[in-house]
């Protein structure tokens, strides 16, 4: 067990449990739930952090192939619910399948490089885009652009890593410059509604840019110091809207202040950190390049929770790391801490 | 082209040199992350701190309790009672066709009340309750109230109404409140007073209700209320309690009042009853009334329909707006200015034979009484209300001084009651023919005035502070209708002083003179012997016809062959006891035909219950069909 990881982990679950209570406008029952949510996600994060990476590796195909199987079984017969095709019921199940290929879709890319990585040449970051392009197509078709994006840049990261040349990643993102204005028609009147909204949030206060501004006014008046805990007037009045889930951090913000920000993010800053270290002392391409996109993972969605709070960014599903309430993104988050701490057991073992 | 073998010690470099880079940019973002945080919290900290203030405090009107008008005894005229109403939540009412047929079984529901009901459900949004009934009895509210849990999303919402105890009786005077509307709240805006209306859904259309609205409403009150985003009340922060309106004690009586109103039967008319030496008025009566509690919360098209457009307009207010020519009632002070002007002696002698006409003229201006009185002096001409006396003063008298000393009379003025608008009546003059018609005085239209016809017109209002002058020996009082103020929250009683209009210095004799003629109208020969007669206390009056159409040259006069509405009016004005006056009253009676014998009646009824506290004997069976 990597102590740094275990101890920084461990000060951010009872730092997010104090601020559960007050966001949860002081629900005991709620944070309970979350800590039944949390001893399970511990549990997994034991039984990665035990599980050798080669283990994992081995795993990664076959999970891939059935993430994209689930996805293509969504797009065929798939729940409607809110607009979008999301959902996949398998008996008493209902299943997310693309939240399973956020973790299936760099592990496919990590073990297909590290398979690759005595011979590898530019058709095998073709075929890695493939890889990448398919599933992530079939998300955004869904419709869901957040968590497209998010598998796109978790994919990204390994292929970054891996050593995707910098001409082509400018030329790339030249490319995608010049495709936005054809992209722009095919997106949905919500989306295009979420990007107007995000230029622009005070044009529709009630409405679309509703969320994002009584997030920036729970936080703006928070000030230097917040406003002390189960103190905030915006979530305790019900202004903010998911107040414990993808917008807990601007009850954070107003009850805690800036100095209470500084240090969350400085823990956060310590584990991504240390997850780069993991990282470059990583024994196989595999374990290398998952701690890098995993720990690059905790930072996006951090930074993309943080920039849509406080408006800088559109307002996209995505949880904040260990502060939002809910089971999947903690098991998710935790698995990922513990597959950290297992590159860093094994780092020694395969030196040898 | 065949793949060359990577160098494991290059690509270990090439991952550490990437590692390196993304941790650096990972720094710069979430330092770009603090720098829009700091602004958030320091920069506009300020800003989004008097934001969420506004979010979360909403200030709520406390409404201030209306005050209560009562009369100078106490007896309540208007006061706020619960009223119970019972209100659909439409979202909330499963089947309300259904409802409606089960609430039918135990409150009475007509097809009007649905009818507005389904009106104003429409407009609302299906979230406000809307009202399907009004003015519950208390046994409904007591049997729904049993029923309740039967009816999902069906309450009784008990809410303070304004209430006029008194029903159809001094509705003029008392006047109404009902829901502000566009014109009310622009004018409120004028005033500066919109902020006091928060909350407030009423306010004082007519008479006292609307004279003095503000001193009735009260002071609004506030209360900041922390709300939620869907601005609930949670909790009270600040409260500034809402202090009543100001109870105001009328100068009238009540149970005068009630009598003067029945004496006038079904007949339409006006009376109004001073008290000479304070000028507060006692009784102030237009027949016939209306019920003012029709008004409260907005009229239906039927009632208003029937009040608009009666032929008997119950809603003119006759005592306060009603003009009329004031007729023979205007002899009395003709006298008195012949002897204040020195015109004519009291014991000058005028042969009367039946009419009046100007020298090589053959236009006779007819007395009422064919053949004439013969022999008339002063005291002759106001006890027979001689015309032809009076048409030969006028013309000795000109129009100016009769129009000057009419003016010190109050007539052609406002009298500067407490009520909302009074009109002015008109004593004409050269000065105002010329500026009204541009023409010159005719020395005929002086002749006419000189009887209270032509162009002479006066409010019953006015006859009754004319009356009250003469009776205060030439001091006019003021007529008001508020005593006294009672101030809500020092329960501090401010009494209101009288206030004198005008003040006329006249030779005791002159006033004598005329006075012992008032008597003598009362007296057998005198055109109101039978009102007068059996009288425990002594009188003063002067009886009046007003003409409505003109009689035209060698026509007579024949009430039977005229529509009732083209009959004169009967007036009569008096004052008792007349040695020492204690009540001056002037009464109308709309096509009543002769002053002495329909409005005098009525004025003797006021005074014996007055000054005697005798109550008319019970009104005879009328022509009212019961059922």
């Amino acid at each position: 067990m990597d102590r740094t990881l275990l101890h920084t982990t461990l000060f951010l679950v009872l730092f997010s449990l104090i601020v559960l209570y007050s966001a949860s406008g002081e629900e005991l029952s709620k944070v309970l739930s979350q800590v039944r949510n949390l001893a399970l996600a511990f549990g997994v994060m034991g039984l990665v952090a035990r599980t050798n990476p080669q283990i994992l590796e081995r795993l990664a195909f076959p999970l891939y192939g059935l993430a994209l199987l689930a996805l293509i079984a969504v797009a065929l017969f798939g729940e409607v619910s809110h607009g979008a095709r999301r959902w996949l019921h398998l008996g008493p199940l209902h299943v997310q399948p693309s939240e399973l290929m956020k973790l299936a879709l760099p592990m496919a890319l990590a073990a297909f490089f590290e398979w690759r990585s005595r011979t590898l040449n530019w058709r095998d970051f073709v075929v890695a885009g493939l890889m990448l392009l398919v599933p992530v197509g079939l998300v955004l078709r869904q419709p869901d652009l957040g968590t497209a994006l998010l598998i796109a840049s978790s994919g990204f990261y390994i292929l970054y890593f891996a050593g995707l040349p910098w001409k082509v990643m400018g030329l790339l993102s030249a490319l995608a410059l010049a495709a936005l204005p054809l992209i722009w028609p095919l997106l949905h009147g919500y989306q295009k509604n979420r990007i107007l909204v995000f230029l622009d949030p005070t044009q529709d206060p009630l409405g679309a840019g509703y969320h994002t501004l009584q997030a920036m006014i729970a936080i703006g008046s928070g000030g230097v110091l917040g406003k002390g805990w189960l103190q905030g007037t915006q979530s305790h009045l019900d202004f903010l809207p998911e107040h414990t889930t993808d917008f807990i951090f601007a009850v954070f913000g107003e009850e805690f202040g800036l100095m209470g920000e500084l240090v969350f993010l400085g823990a956060m800053l310590v584990l991504i950190t240390r997850g780069f270290y993991i990282a470059n002392e990583g024994s196989t391409p595999f374990s290398r390049l998952m701690a890098g996109a995993l720990s690059m993972t905790l930072f996006t969605y951090t930074f993309v929770n943080m920039g849509m709070v406080s408006g800088i960014l559109p307002v996209v599903g995505v949880p904040l790391p260990f502060l939002s309430y809910g089971g999947t993104s903690l098991v998710t988050l935790f698995s990922s801490v513990g597959f950290l701490m297992s590159v860093h057991h094994h780092r020694k073992l395969v030196k040898q | 082209m065949s793949p060359p073998l990577r160098d494991p010690h290059q690509e270990r470099w090439n991952f550490r040199f990437r590692l390196g880079v993304t941790w650096w940019l990972v720094m710069v973002l979430f330092l770009a992350l603090i720098a829009r945080l700091a602004w958030l919290q320091i920069v506009a900290q300020r800003h989004y701190h008097t934001l969420a203030e506004a979010n979360r405090i909403a200030i709520v009107p406390l409404v201030p309790q209306r005050g209560l008008i009562l009369d100078r005894h106490g007896v309540v005229l208007a006061e706020n009672r619960y009223e119970f109403d019972l209100e659909i939540t439409p979202h909330l009412c499963p089947d309300i066709s259904a409802t409606l047929e089960a609430l039918t079984r135990l409150v009475t529901i007509t097809p009007s009340d649905r009818k507005l009901f389904q009106k104003m459900r429409d407009e609302s949004h299906g979230l406000t309750p809307v009202a399907i009934r009004t003015h519950l009895t208390e046994e409904e509210v007591a049997r729904f109230s049993v029923n309740r849990y039967r009816f999902p999303g069906v309450d009784i919402e008990a809410r303070l109404t304004r209430t006029y105890p008194l029903g159809l009786h001094a509705s003029h005077l008392i006047g109404y409140i009902s829901r502000i509307n566009e014109e009310d709240q622009d004018r409120l805006e004028d005033e500066d007073l919109s902020d006091q209306y928060r909350g407030t859904n009423h306010i004082g259309k007519q008479g006292i209700e609307s004279h003095y609205e503000s001193l009735l409403h009260g002071t609004t009150g506030s209360e900041q209320v922390e709300t939620d985003a869907a601005g609930h009340g949670l909790r009270s922060l600040a409260q500034t309690a809402p202090v009543s309106g100001d109870d105001l004690y009328l100068t009238i009586d009540a149970k005068l009042q009630q009598v003067a109103e029945e004496a006038f039967g079904l007949q339409h008319g006006a009376l109004v009853a001073i008290d000479p030496e304070t000028g507060e008025v006692l009784a102030f009566v237009s027949q016939p009334g209306f019920d003012p509690n029709l008004f409260v919360d907005g009229i239906d098209q039927e009632h208003w329909n029937d009040l608009n457009t009666s032929p008997d307009h119950p809603l003119n207010d006759r005592a306060l707006r009603g003009q009329y020519p004031p007729g023979s009632t205007v002899k009395p002070f003709m006298a008195l200015a012949a002897l204040q002007l020195k015109v004519r002696s009291a014991d000058y002698v005028l042969y009367d034979p039946g009419y009046f006409s100007f020298p090589g003229s053959s236009h006779h201006y007819r007395d009422w009484r064919e053949g004439g009185h013969g022999k008339v002096d002063m005291t002759i001409s106001i006890i027979q209300s001689c015309d032809t006396y009076y048409y030969s003063l006028a013309n000795e008298m000109g129009i100016d001084r009769m129009h000057d000393f009419f003016t010190l009379f109050g007539f052609g003025q406002k009298s500067g009651i407490d009520l909302d608008g009074e009109v002015a009546g008109l004593y004409p003059s050269t000065v105002w023919k010329q500026k009204k018609y541009h023409q010159a005085w005719y020395a005929g239209d002086t002749v006419i005035s000189g009887i209270g016809q032509g162009y002479v017109l006066a409010t019953p209002l006015q006859l009754a502070v004319a009356t009250a002058m003469l009776a205060n020996q030439g001091k006019r009082m003021t007529p008001h209708l508020v005593r006294a103020i009672r101030h809500a929250e020092s329960g501090k009683i401010t009494l209101i002083a009288p206030k004198v209009s005008q003040t006329l210095t006249f030779r005791p004799e002159d006033l004598e003179t005329v006075r012992n003629a008032m008597v003598g109208v009362m007296k057998p020969g005198g055109t109101a012997a039978q009102a007068g007669a059996g009288a425990l206390y002594s009188m003063a009056g002067k009886t009046g016809t007003a003409q409505v159409v003109g009689v035209r040259q060698g026509e007579k006069y024949n009430a039977s062959a005229l529509t009732e509405h083209n009959r004169d009016h009967a007036l009569f004005i008096a004052y008792a006891p007349a040695d020492h006056p204690r009540l001056a009253v002037a009464v109308l009676v709309e096509n009543g035909g002769h002053g002495g014998s329909t409005a005098a009646p009525i004025a003797r009824q006021v005074f014996d219950y007055y000054l005697l506290g005798k109550r008319p004997p019970p009104a005879a069976p009328t022509a009212v069909p019961h059922d």
